[in-house]
């Protein structure tokens, strides 16, 4: 996702910063090229243009080249123009005073609004709400199908009438249904349709004039091209939308239409998909998406996500563990798939400052975790508590029980052994020498470590500084539109 | 079915193709008449022109090409009006395609197998529908293989399809290995002596190396019982998505050779711009095209047609 739009955008940021003099054309020519990238991501042309004009007024100007570090204050003006362009920070439903809340789905064909119904109702559920799903999608086959197949994975009810053709009475019954068995959300799954599909928008138009739901979100495609702002404005113009859904985030997308489609309908995104599972809606954060977009990594959320996954308690056992290296290889699994939770790998690391680029082309053995788990689980579980009593008898029987080589096995156990007491040496630092464990880390990975250092030392403070009065002045204007 | 048939033949015919792309000329190109017509040559046209041309999905390398070629071609003076620019335009996107055969791949003898893969709602299952459909009004024997065992009720939704358009299936349970499935539906379509054996497969980014992996290994399977086979391997593409369908292409053709492209939801205000970036990056034919809801909604694509089409005056369209 944006890998390489943050490309790009990492290219400007390197070519202004830590320069001492920044002439007009040396501006000109680094934001031609973000023009190009824009354009390239499929952002809509129009906003480009009015993106790249805000850029170069702001940023060519006496005060601004002639400031101390002219290059972090364009850098900065990029950010804010590019927060500017996806926000206000929106996310999350808001629910009405006497329930059920009811919010209707819509959007083209293709796009995702099934799955994300299914998505959508285990966040609320998260949230501790009882939602109720409604197949009102009565033109696509077996839509009613998925839709009830997703509610029991969810384990949320869906209300259904089979061999009915106008959704309309559906989604009316639908409400009814909630209200009698105490669902306080209702999602109404309408059919895909096109924008420009007269009867069919008719028909939305229709379903929103009876039911009139609380909250109409809009479902498209992260990897739609230049289109997607015609279709985002068609349906707001027809239903006055209150929001957008954008999915299939996990993508390659350059992620042209979430830059494109706020600015041409003035409503937020509320959330993106980022994978096939239920759990993988994310919601929107202008600031961190524009924080990977300018490579400075979004150490935010991926905070937030070990947060939601570990416990603190846990990790301060494992952290004690780990100091005196009775670490087995049970906390080892255990902490491999606390990690995995959290999504896949590439992800994970994409969040880290400096290394959406250096990701790109790297393939990370996703599969060698599996196998990993597998040789793990065929041990005994005093193999597991001791790996340095494991014999070669042995690796021979717990190669044949998870399908690997012998070899696969002797990697893993050699492997945890040294990392186990390298950790522990490293630990020893933690305790007493804080500067000495830094020097641990740079020896370790020098290239990730100055690369965290040279971006934290950069734009992430500006930006880390700016962030809550910037979000105090977000939440004032929300509070101010409402 | 017959009387349908011909019913259809002579109502629809080209024009339907028309109609599908009038929403396209209203948005892109249509406009480029008037904004043309009576001009003379200039920076400031051509700017404009660019600007037409990006926001129809053409991509900023191909468009970069065209305005390079209209740029020399208006200093040399061999055009200096608007008017001329709508011709230059149209012979330099004919040049897009050479003569390269776009007929569907058969086998010489026993079933010929089709392929059907592509992203997550790309259009994968209703383009099977339609490309079994076409197949059947000439006469030939069909079998669909429900090989999409991930997605929620797909088995069901490529199910009914079968039964509307009444063609046989296999199928296992939701969550079953696809590549077992293609091996069973390789099998009866060779005991059945099914003429064309069209497998669907799970919706699947082009991104996530495991899944490309599954799709290599249903190839493989496929080609265990039926060792020229797949015959065809179709890349199902969105007509509305953006450059991305490039890196689509590309990653797709590297898991499992791709023979061509089935461009769907063409009559969308789709632009279908982007056939011509695909076209400028990638040596893959579109096949066909995708341009409406029924299964009847189905064309070989045919390039002279759809740049003449791109390039129709508005007023002589009827929009569907």
């Amino acid at each position: 996702m944006f890998d390489s739009l943050s490309e790009r955008f990492s290219g400007l940021v390197k070519t202004l910063s830590g320069r001492g003099r920044i002439s007009e054309s040396n501006v000109r020519d680094a934001m031609a090229n973000v023009r190009t990238a824009l354009l390239e991501a499929d952002v809509n042309y129009d906003v480009v243009d009015q993106f790249s004009r805000r850029v170069l007024d702001k940023a060519i100007g006496a005060e601004v080249l002639n400031s101390l570090e002219p290059g972090q204050q364009i850098i900065k003006i990029v950010y804010d123009e590019l927060v500017e362009l996806m926000g206000p920070s929106a996310t999350g439903v808001q629910f009405v005073a006497s329930p059920p809340t009811i919010i209707m789905m819509c959007g083209l064909q293709g796009s995702g609004k099934t799955t994300t119904c299914g998505k959508l109702a285990l966040y609320l559920k998260g949230k501790g709400k009882n939602p109720l799903l409604v197949a009102a999608d009565t033109q696509r086959p077996a839509a009613i199908e998925q839709l009830a197949t997703l509610a029991t994975q969810v384990d949320v009810p869906v209300y259904r009438e089979d061999g009915v053709a106008n959704p309309v009475p559906i989604c009316r019954n639908a409400i009814e249904h909630a209200r009698q068995t105490g669902r306080d959300v209702v999602i109404l799954d309408t059919a895909g349709r096109l924008h420009i599909d007269a009867p069919l928008m008719e028909q939305l138009r229709q379903i929103n004039a009876t039911v009139r739901p609380h909250q109409i979100f809009l479902v498209i495609d992260a990897m739609v091209g230049q289109d997607a702002v015609q279709s985002a404005r068609a349906f707001n113009e027809q239903l006055e939308i209150d929001g957008i859904i954008v999915t299939k985030f996990d993508s390659d997308t350059r992620g042209g239409a979430a830059l494109s489609v706020r600015s041409v309908t003035g409503k937020p995104i509320k959330f993106m998909g980022v994978g096939e599972k239920l759990q993988m809606l994310e919601e929107f954060h202008p600031d961190r998406i524009a924080q990977r977009i300018l490579g400075m990594g979004d150490v935010l959320s991926l905070v937030e996500k070990a947060q939601e996954h570990f416990d603190e308690k846990q990790a301060q056992k494992m952290q004690a563990k780990l100091a005196n290296a009775t670490f087995t290889l049970d906390d080892f699994l255990d902490q491999m798939r606390s990690v995995r939770k959290m999504g896949p790998l590439k992800q994970l690391l994409g969040m880290m400052p400096g290394m959406g680029a250096a990701l790109k082309d790297m393939h990370l053995p996703e599969e060698e975790l599996n196998k990993a788990e597998a040789i793990i689980q065929s041990m005994a579980r005093k193999e597991r508590q001791n790996p340095d009593m494991i014999e070669a008898s042995h690796r021979r029987r717990i190669a044949r029980g998870s399908g690997v080589q012998v070899d696969d096995v002797s990697r893993l156990i050699k492997g945890f052994v040294s990392a186990r007491d390298m950790v522990k040496k490293m630990s020893r630092f933690t305790m007493g020498d804080k500067a000495g464990l830094a020097k641990a880390m740079a020896s370790m990975t020098p290239e990730q470590y100055s690369a965290m250092s040279r971006m934290s030392a950069g734009p992430l403070r500006e930006a880390s500084r700016l962030s809550p009065q910037q979000k105090r002045k977000l939440r004032e204007r929300r509070r101010r539109g409402h | 079915m017959a009387f349908e048939f011909i019913k259809r033949a002579i109502n629809e015919g080209v024009d339907k193709l028309r109609g599908g792309l009038a929403k396209t000329r209203s948005a892109l190109l249509g406009s480029l008449q008037s904004l043309l017509r009576g001009r003379a040559l200039d920076d400031a046209l051509i700017a404009e022109l660019k600007q037409r041309l990006i926001m129809s999905d053409i991509g900023v390398v191909a468009t970069d090409k065209i305005i390079q070629d209209l740029h020399a071609a208006w200093k040399d003076r061999r055009i200096n009006s608007g008017d001329q620019v709508l011709e230059f335009l149209k012979s330099e996107l004919r040049r897009y395609w050479p003569a390269e055969s776009r007929a569907l791949l058969v086998a010489a003898s026993g079933p010929t197998v089709i392929l059907v893969t592509g992203i997550n709602g790309a259009g994968k299952t209703t383009s099977i529908a339609k490309l079994g459909q076409w197949l059947k009004s000439q006469g030939k024997t069909v079998m669909v293989a429900a090989c999409d065992t991930f997605r929620a009720a797909a088995v069901e939704q490529l199910t009914i399809w079968a039964n509307r358009i009444g063609v046989d299936i296999v199928k296992h349970q939701m969550g079953a290995d696809p590549a077992a499935v293609a091996f069973d539906a390789c099998q009866a379509a060779k005991a059945r002596g099914i003429d064309v054996l069209i497998v669907d497969t799970a919706g699947r980014l082009h991104t996530q190396d495991h899944l490309m992996r599954e799709l290599a290994k249903i190839r493989r399977v496929i080609q265990k019982v039926i060792p020229e086979a797949p015959h065809e391997v179709l890349l199902v593409l969105d007509a509305t998505t953006g450059q991305n369908a490039i890196r689509q292409a590309e990653e797709f053709k590297k898991a499992v050779e791709l023979t061509g492209i089935f461009l769907a939801k063409l009559d969308g205000t789709a632009k279908g711009g982007i056939v011509v970036a695909i076209r400028h990056q990638l040596s893959l034919p579109v096949k066909f095209i995708g341009i409406g809801e029924t299964p009847d909604d189905m064309e070989p694509f045919d390039p002279d047609q759809f740049v003449e089409a791109l390039f129709q005056q508005e007023t002589a369209v009827k929009p569907q």
